[in-house]
């Protein structure tokens, strides 16, 4: 088989297999392992978004929560049902008021704002490199924070946000993280992509060859926060209730977990570091709780799977400080980077 | 060469500063078409800078930088790439996380004449055979001179009118530096016009028509390279007032 009939071959292996889990899974499992696997696709949108900057172009942005964030309100002040908008947001512009979008309209318009947000704020940030640009991130991320606070006839401020429709299903969301895989693919992997990879690689190189640093920065940065804003209106629509602080540093870490320890510089490496951390603290989770071996009773040590969480983040730094899958993609056989790489080690003995 | 060909580059009085130390105290040079031209001198004496400052990586703060007719002081470099000057960089600079063939497309990357792309690559596999053997490799893991090869060729790719070249002996084992002078020497014969930096004051002159020596910021004394090769203010260039 040509190489271009097993990559199509390939992606509609993977987009049965990914459609007879959206609209089978349901029938077969129960809710609880549904909806572990609705938060693994969930997450596995942010983790995407975020290995855009972070992974491939070496911007290692703290911030990107915040444009979950705004994804989040900006879809939920815009799906909430006229009449509930009245009694929950009553002080909102009154063109908010007269309208109530339907969740994929929604989620369009959070994306799109969210890059928007992402153009102002990655322009001056987007010079920086380095510790930098992550300090100055973390920055936005609590001004994001601040705001949803303080802009209380938008937000409730502080008090639950509440009222948006529970609408993400199985389907939304693998259908959402089947179109971040490809876009992200395609980009990644193309001329573009390897200006990004450049850039991440050597800055001065990049310019020397003719590479826009800030231009390709930038594109990166905005295409990864139009996912987050996509992604944050999943999430509200999952939980229909949150509050500013659902999105801020807890996340932030949880996220970056799933990425650092997947590996940096790999599409497949984020996807196989969010199921990882997903599954492994839902088994520490189950843990914790307390059970009995025989007569043997472990009582309950809330807290433990946090820690263990951290110790294997620790470990897996030491001994594979490049993640599970560094920058190699998982593709069955596809990429001809492993087998080269062979290759030389042959040659050189 | 008989006949003057038009001058390609010109710098009128450059100068640059690095916060408060003056790099570059107004220095004045022009390279013709077709011609190697070395600069040449100690450490700091600002050879490095003068590169960086006509690929646009540092700002003049003051001066002129003509290229073909245009002035091109302080634009930005990938802008001066398009223009067709490209840089071979000091330490080489590579992708160290990126394939030797991905490390030739992204010196392509501001080209749109994909079959002329394609025959750039040819001729820097005849120019450089190892790189052939070696595209699917990281660029990281080649020898040192391999990656001066590389770095060269990536220069190349751009398809130049001018090449700057800083430091291409460096870090290089003396068999490879031999090999790189000559493939420097063949792209000299079909025509290239190039800047070149080097510490290695023999290799510089015998590659080179024309020479600039430079000391702290400032053109000591310029000349064809036969005369400056046994001047003995050349020496004095390099030592300080010591000689």
């Amino acid at each position: 088989m040509s190489r271009e009939a097993r990559i199509t071959l390939l992606v509609l292996v993977a987009l049965v297999a990914g459609a007879a889990v959206a609209f089978g899974a349901p029938h077969v499992l129960s809710d609880y392992f549904v909806r572990i696997i609705l938060l693994i696709a969930l997450n596995a949108i942010l983790v995407l978004a975020l290995s855009l900057s972070n992974g491939f172009t070496g911007v290692f942005s703290l911030g990107h929560v915040g444009f979950i964030g705004a994804g989040a309100y900006i879809s939920g002040i815009l799906s909430i049902p006229v009449q509930q908008k009245m009694a929950l947001l009553p002080h909102l512009p009154t063109f908010l008021h007269a309208f109530s979008l339907p969740f994929l309209p929604a989620t369009l318009v959070a994306g799109l704002l969210t890059a928007l947000l992402a153009v102002v704020v990655g322009y001056p940030l987007m010079r920086l490199s380095g510790y930098f640009v992550s300090v100055a991130t973390m920055g936005f991320l609590i001004i994001v924070n601040v705001v949803l606070i303080n802009a209380s006839d938008f937000t409730r401020g502080a008090r639950t946000f509440t009222g948006v429709p529970l609408e993400t299903t199985l389907p939304w969301v693998t259908g959402w993280l089947a179109i971040t895989v490809f876009v992200l693919a395609r980009l990644v992997y193309s001329p573009f992509g390897r200006a990004m990879k450049a850039v991440r690689d050597d800055t001065i190189a990049a310019s020397a060859v003719g590479i826009g640093v800030l231009r390709t920065r930038l594109i990166a940065f905005v295409i990864g926060a139009f996912f987050s804003g996509v992604g944050g209106s999943l999430y509200a629509h999952y939980l229909g209730s949150f509050s500013p602080n659902t999105f801020y540093f807890a996340l932030t870490m949880s996220l970056i977990t799933m990425l650092v320890l997947g590996g940096m510089g790999s599409l497949t490496g984020a996807v196989v570091g969010v199921i990882c951390v997903s599954l492994l603290s839902e088994v520490l989770r189950s843990v914790e709780r307390g059970f009995t071996i025989g007569d043997f009773a472990v009582p309950a040590l809330f807290g433990a799977s946090q820690i263990v969480l951290g110790f294997i983040f620790i470990l897996v730094m030491i001994f594979r400080p490049k993640g599970i899958m560094g920058d190699r993609e998982l593709t069955f056989g596809l990429t001809q980077r492993s087998a080269t790489v062979n290759q030389t080690e042959e040659r050189k003995r | 060469m008989a006949t003057p060909s038009p001058v390609l580059l010109s710098v009128e009085n450059l100068e640059v500063n690095f916060g408060a130390v003056r790099a570059l105290k107004g220095i004045s040079l022009d390279v013709h078409a077709g011609e190697v031209v070395a600069l040449v001198g100690a450490n700091g004496a600002g050879k490095s800078t003068t590169l960086r400052t006509i690929s646009g990586l540092s700002r003049p703060r003051g001066g002129k930088i003509i290229f073909d007719g245009k002035p091109i002081g302080g634009i930005a470099p990938s802008r001066i790439v398009s223009l067709g000057i490209a840089q071979s960089p000091e330490g080489r600079r590579l992708f160290g996380g990126l394939t030797v063939a991905d490390n030739l497309r992204l010196g392509a990357c501001t080209r749109t004449d994909k079959e002329a792309v394609g025959r750039d690559s040819e001729r820097m596999f005849m120019l450089f055979p190892i790189l052939k053997q070696r595209l699917k490799q990281l660029a990281g893991t080649l020898s040192g001179g391999e990656q001066q090869q590389l770095a060269l060729a990536r220069a190349l790719m751009a398809a130049p009118r001018l090449l700057l070249l800083d430091e291409p002996s460096l870090g290089v084992a003396p068999l490879l530096v031999r090999h790189i002078f000559s493939a420097l020497a063949e792209l000299k014969r079909q025509g290239m016009t190039m800047l070149l930096v080097e510490q290695n004051i023999t290799l510089a002159l015998d590659l080179a028509d024309r020479a600039y020596v430079l000391r702290t910021g400032q053109v000591a004394l310029s000349g064809r390279s036969a005369e400056l090769r046994d001047s003995e203010r050349v020496a004095q260039a390099y030592l300080g007032e010591a000689t």
